[in-house]
Order: C-alpha cells, then structure tokens, then sequence
C-alpha cells in the first residue's frame, strides 16, 4: 500500500509538473557524475526533466548527428570527418576530467613502483617481460622485484579508457605509435583482454603478476596498487584527483576550440595520462530546449563541481570552468 | 459442401477479387469455420521465414562495405587491426571452433552418461529429481556461468588443473606455455558445462525410445548390464545422440557472454589450450558499441553473417541425422 502510494505521488508529480524533456546521450564514463548533477538539478528545477543515457561515447556521438538527442556526450572529442556530418557545428565544452591509472600486482612488492612512458609501453609491446627487467629496476631503486613473468591485462571491449591510455603510449613512445597506434579497440601485441574496468582488476586483484590499465575513479573506490608515473617535468606523480585536474591546469587560451588533448601535460604536478570527457552543444538556435541544457550546464560548471571529488572524478581548474561559462553567454 | 461453398464465392475486398491469393496460400481447402484460424497458422508460418529471410537480407546489406572490400579474404587473413581499418575473421573461427570442439569432446560422455544413469540405474522417483537439476543447468543465465567462470573456474585451472596437465601431459604442444587461468581450456571447460543438459535430456528421450522388450532380451541372452547398455540401448540409438550432440553444438557456438568472460580476447592463433584467443560472438559483444568507423562495424556484421552460415549448417547437419534416425526406426516396425 505505502508503495502504491509512493508511485502514485511520484506518478502525480511529474504529470504535475509538464516538465520540458531533455534528452541527451553518450559516454559512460561520467555517467555516475552526470546522474548525480541530474538528480540534484533535477531537485531545484522543477520545470526541466533531464535524461541521459550512457550508451557509450561512440552512440553519443551518432545520435547527435542524427538528431535524435538534443546533446551528446563524448570522452573522445569529435574527429572532424564526424563534425562534417552533423548539421551544425558542435561546441566541447568539458565538464570534468578523467584519468587512466596503471595498476599492478607483483609478488613482495609493497611500495608504489614507479614507471616512465617508455618503460611502460614497452611492457605493454610485449619487449619487456621480466619484473625485474634492468628498465624497470633502474626507476626503482631499493626495491626488490621478482624474477617472474610480467602478464599484461587489457580492455577487451571497445572504450574511452583504452583510447585515452593508447594517446598516451603514442605520445611517450614511437615505437608503439608505428606497431600499435591510437584507439578505442587495438590490435594489442601481448596480453590478456577483460570486460570492462571490473574484469580487469577482478584480473589483476586475482593474478600475482599482472599489469592493467583501469579508470581513476575505478582504481580509488577499489584501492587498488597504483603505479607513480614520470611526467613531461620529471617528476613521478600518483594519480588522485588534484594532479589530474593539475594536467588541466596548463591551458589559458580558450578563445578556439576545446578538442585538445591533455595526456602528457607539461606542469609539475600534472598526471600524465588525464583526459577531458565532454559534452556536445550543437551552436543551433533552431533547438529551444538548448537554453535549458546551457542552464544545466551554468550550474553544473559551478556548484555542480563541488561535488565530483566525493565521487573519484576531479574538477574543472577554476579559470576553464569560467571560461566555458562565458563561452555558454554566446 | 462447406469446401464447396468456399470454391464458388467470390470473395472480394473493395472490389479486388482476393480467390487467387487465398487459393496461393492454400485457404480455399479449408471449411468456412477454419477460415480465420487457418489464415492465423499461415500468417505465423509465413512470419517466421519472412522476419529469417528479412534477417539475412539486412545482415548482407550491413556487411556489404566489409564483403566488397575483403571478399572472401576476409576468411582467411588473422588480422584483425581497428587501428588501421584491416580486418580478417580467421582467429576468431579458429577459437570457435575449437572451444565448442573441446565442449562437445568433454560434455558428450558426461552426458550420455548422465541420461544412462538416469534412465536405467536410478530408481524412477531419483530419476526424475536428478534431470530436474540437470535441466536446470540450462536456464541458469550464461553470465552467471561467466562470473562463476571468472571467480572460482578460472583460479582452479590456473592452479590446479594447468600445472595436473603440465606435470603429465607436458610434452604436448597443447599444453605448453604458461597458464593465467582464463584462456581456451577455461572457455572450453564452461561451455561444456552449459551444454550439458541439451544433450543429456535429447539423449534421455532417445534412449527411452528403446523397447523394454530389447532391453529385457540382452539381458536374458547373458549380457551384463554394462553390455546391455551398450548393446541395447546406446548402439541401436547412436544417430539420435550424434543429434543430440550436434545440437549442444549448435548452442556452444553461439554462446556469447560467458565465453568473452573468460576467453582472454586476444585475436591469435597459438597452438596451447592455455593461451588466449576469442570467438567470432565475443568480438562481436566486445567491440560492436564503440566501433566507430563504417568499415569496423561491418566487418563484425560479416562475421556475424558468417557464424550465422556455420550455426546454420550444423543445424540442418542434426536435423538430417535425427530425420535419418526416424526413419530407419520406422522401417524396422
């Protein structure tokens, strides 16, 4: 009875309210940030009912161009071949960012390991295969590595994760960019594939030995062993969620577009292989609904970022965030 | 009279006369009283062929890009490189086959076995406790034969299973290379689980077809049970089994979920049972939703199309075993 009340509320409620429907679609990989905003807006905008599917950056980006959502949403910014198709041209405006962690499980070894981008690619290449190869021993001075195999554990579907990681090793690493290259799917050289960021570290979490790459917020709600990574400066930075938004940090002309790409971040503190996930206005005055999704964002780029760290995701720097919010006024 | 009746009038529909249309699509041999229910069976009928021959027709159409620019080639080459827009089928053939192979070589025994238990050993009321469980294998979902695969499977072959074989049968180039726990055997040892009780209750309800009176003259020319059994039963319905093992087959290979869980998705082709591989329907539950160029995914449709061809061949491969079965049982009567 009480839950045929609740339905019947909830039921009377939104007939109550006529609310404008917005549909969008996209990434899944901030889903759980863009649920949240959703719901809280939701909460103090009575009149807007947003809905976003996590169909996957690649749908997103389909959608969009057949018009059949009224944004998209991407961690890949769009290729232009993809921006020629779409009837109007899109804005990126990034909402927060992501990263990819390295994480390990060796034998004995407590310490966070250290790694630099080429030390890493060639065990991802499969040219280093021995825990303690003289490369790998050399970053890591005073700790003892077994002499076992290394197993390389990767993303075996199609991902956001698997593209940002792959800009990275071909930015680090020219040997990889000739043999392997950029993309959401690869042709990996070496290794075992796992469903999703959980098959991989139920892999990793069960094989002494293995080496994977997951997603941020991932690794820190399942305190996973992370490896240090060296970046552009030198210095090897943990991921967490302040070194990522520092990768962002570098950036102070916003006049053009926002497609860029931050792995390998120059800046000190950065966290070299960070990424932006994005969502795609189509510039249209033709869509109505568009003032509301611009609303949305106004206040998911200002109030609505106080609450990504709590969930593993790291915020805007504070300059970019204003920035789009005055490239929104446009 | 009533067919008479049907043959004279003329039906018509604003003014079209419909007499060769329900004449082609055999309603005219039917009584009046038939007339809708006829035409319902006939509309289902021809539903099915429609939505299977519509099916192919859209999967050609989708692949096309991939057909054109592979060909048959696409058959043959292992290369499979999203990255650079090439791709070929044969690595994931390859695991197919050779994962549902294992299956049917593991759970046909076990099988067979477990309808002769059940038919001839146990007492009737275990009897029909124990297929109860055997026949709800099969509506456990598959991806919780993949998660069970991935957690406790996986760590036993790794740890337990791979090194037994290593030890013994080391020197087989099928057992050679380390072994991470997931990979063929894993895939294999799982599929073989879930097609267990398609072909334990086909091969129970053959053996059942067994006449008692055959039975009861083995044993009484002096043959053991054991002899009996072979004899009397499992001899004379051996096409019904092959069958029956053609159809767990058939289900083997398109098993998608549990597979991709548990197979290492890795598109090579190596010899050990212990390494990686993938199968045509893990690639495609894999990559398909975040393929984004035209050539990519119509390359997964044609593999698509291809399983489809294979699942379809064997299929008809059972159906003309299990046919020639009947047919060979009817003429002895």
């Amino acid at each position: 009875m009480k839950l045929l009340i609740t339905l019947l509320s909830v039921l009377s409620l939104q007939v109550a309210a006529g609310a404008i429907k917005i549909n969008g679609a996209g990434a899944s990989f901030p889903y759980p940030v863009y649920s949240k905003w959703i719901s809280e807006y939701g909460a103090k905008n009575k009149d807007v009912q947003i809905n976003y599917q996590s169909i996957g950056s690649g749908g997103g980006i389909r959608q969009l161009i057949s018009q059949t959502v009224d944004f998209g949403a991407s961690d890949a910014p769009m290729k232009d071949k993809e921006m020629k198709k779409a009837a109007w041209p899109v804005e990126h405006i990034p909402t927060v960012l992501g990263a990819v962690s390295v994480a390990h499980n060796v034998q004995g070894v407590s310490a966070a390991l250290k790694l630099d981008g080429s030390t890493l690619a060639n065990i991802f290449l499969g040219k280093i295969t021995k825990w303690n190869d003289p490369a790998i021993a050399a970053l890591n001075e005073g700790v003892t590595l077994p002499s076992t195999d290394i197993l390389v554990v990767h993303r075996a579907d199609g991902s956001g994760t698997t593209s940002v990681f792959s800009e990275y090793l071909s930015k680090v690493s020219s040997d990889w960019d000739d043999e392997v290259g950029v993309g959401k799917s690869l042709q990996w050289p070496t290794g075992i594939g796992a469903k999703g960021n959980e098959g991989v570290t139920a892999m990793i979490k069960q094989t002494t030995g293995t080496i994977g790459y997951v997603s941020l917020e991932f690794a820190l709600s399942n305190n996973i062993d992370t490896i240090m990574l060296k970046n552009k400066a030198g210095k090897f930075i943990s991921p967490t969620v302040e070194s990522v938004s520092a990768a962002a940090s570098h950036i102070t002309d916003f006049s053009g577009d926002m497609r860029v790409s931050i792995t390998d971040a120059p800046g000190k503190d950065a966290y070299p292989i960070s990424a932006f996930t994005f969502i795609l206005l189509p510039k249209t005055k033709e869509n109505p609904k568009l003032t509301h999704v611009k609303k949305f964002l106004n206040w998911a780029l200002t109030d609505g970022q106080k609450g990504v760290t709590a969930l593993n995701y790291a915020p805007l720097p504070t300059g970019l965030a204003q920035a789009m919010l005055d490239k929104l006024k446009e | 009279m009533a067919v008479k009746a049907m043959k004279n009038k003329t039906s018509t529909f604003k003014g079209i006369n419909l007499n060769p249309l329900f004449s082609f699509l055999g309603l005219d041999k039917h009584g009046p009283k038939d007339f809708w229910f006829v035409l319902f069976m006939k509309s289902v009928a021809i539903f099915t062929i429609a939505s299977l021959t519509l099916f192919i027709v859209l999967m050609v159409l989708h692949s096309f890009p991939a057909i054109e620019e592979f060909g048959l080639n696409f058959i043959t080459s292992k290369k499979w490189n999203p990255v650079q827009d090439r791709f070929g089928a044969l690595a994931f053939i390859y695991g197919t086959s050779l994962t549902s192979f294992l299956a049917v070589l593991i759970a046909a025994p076990l099988s067979v076995g477990v309808a002769l238990f059940i038919n001839e050993i146990c007492s009737d009321k275990w009897g029909k406790f124990l297929s109860i469980f055997v026949e709800m294998i099969a509506a456990i979902p598959s991806i919780v034969f993949g998660l069970w695969a991935l957690f406790y499977l996986a760590p036993f072959v790794k740890d337990s299973l791979a090194p037994f074989l290593k030890t013994y049968l080391g020197f087989l180039p099928i057992f050679k290379g380390p072994s991470f726990g997931i990979g063929i055997l894993t895939a294999s040892l799982i599929l073989a689980v879930m097609i267990i009780p398609t072909i334990a209750s086909i091969s129970r309800e053959v053996f059942r077809s067994v006449p008692t009176i055959q039975k009861e003259a083995a044993l009484a020319l002096g043959a053991t049970r054991a002899e009996m059994m072979y004899m009397a039963i499992f001899k004379p319905s051996f096409s019904g089994v092959m069958g029956a093992i053609v159809l767990g087959l058939g289900r083997a290979l398109g098993e998608t979920m549990a597979v991709a869980m548990v197979i290492g998705n890795s598109a090579k082709i190596s010899a050990s049972l212990f390494s990686p591989g993938a199968t045509m329907a893990s690639i495609i539950a894999n990559e398909y939703a975040e393929a984004d160029s035209d050539l990519h995914l119509a390359s997964m449709i044609y593999i698509g199309l291809i399983l489809f061809m294979i699942t379809l061949i064997v299929n008809a491969l059972s159906r003309i075993i299990v046919w020639n079965f009947n047919r060979k049982k009817g003429m002895k009567k």
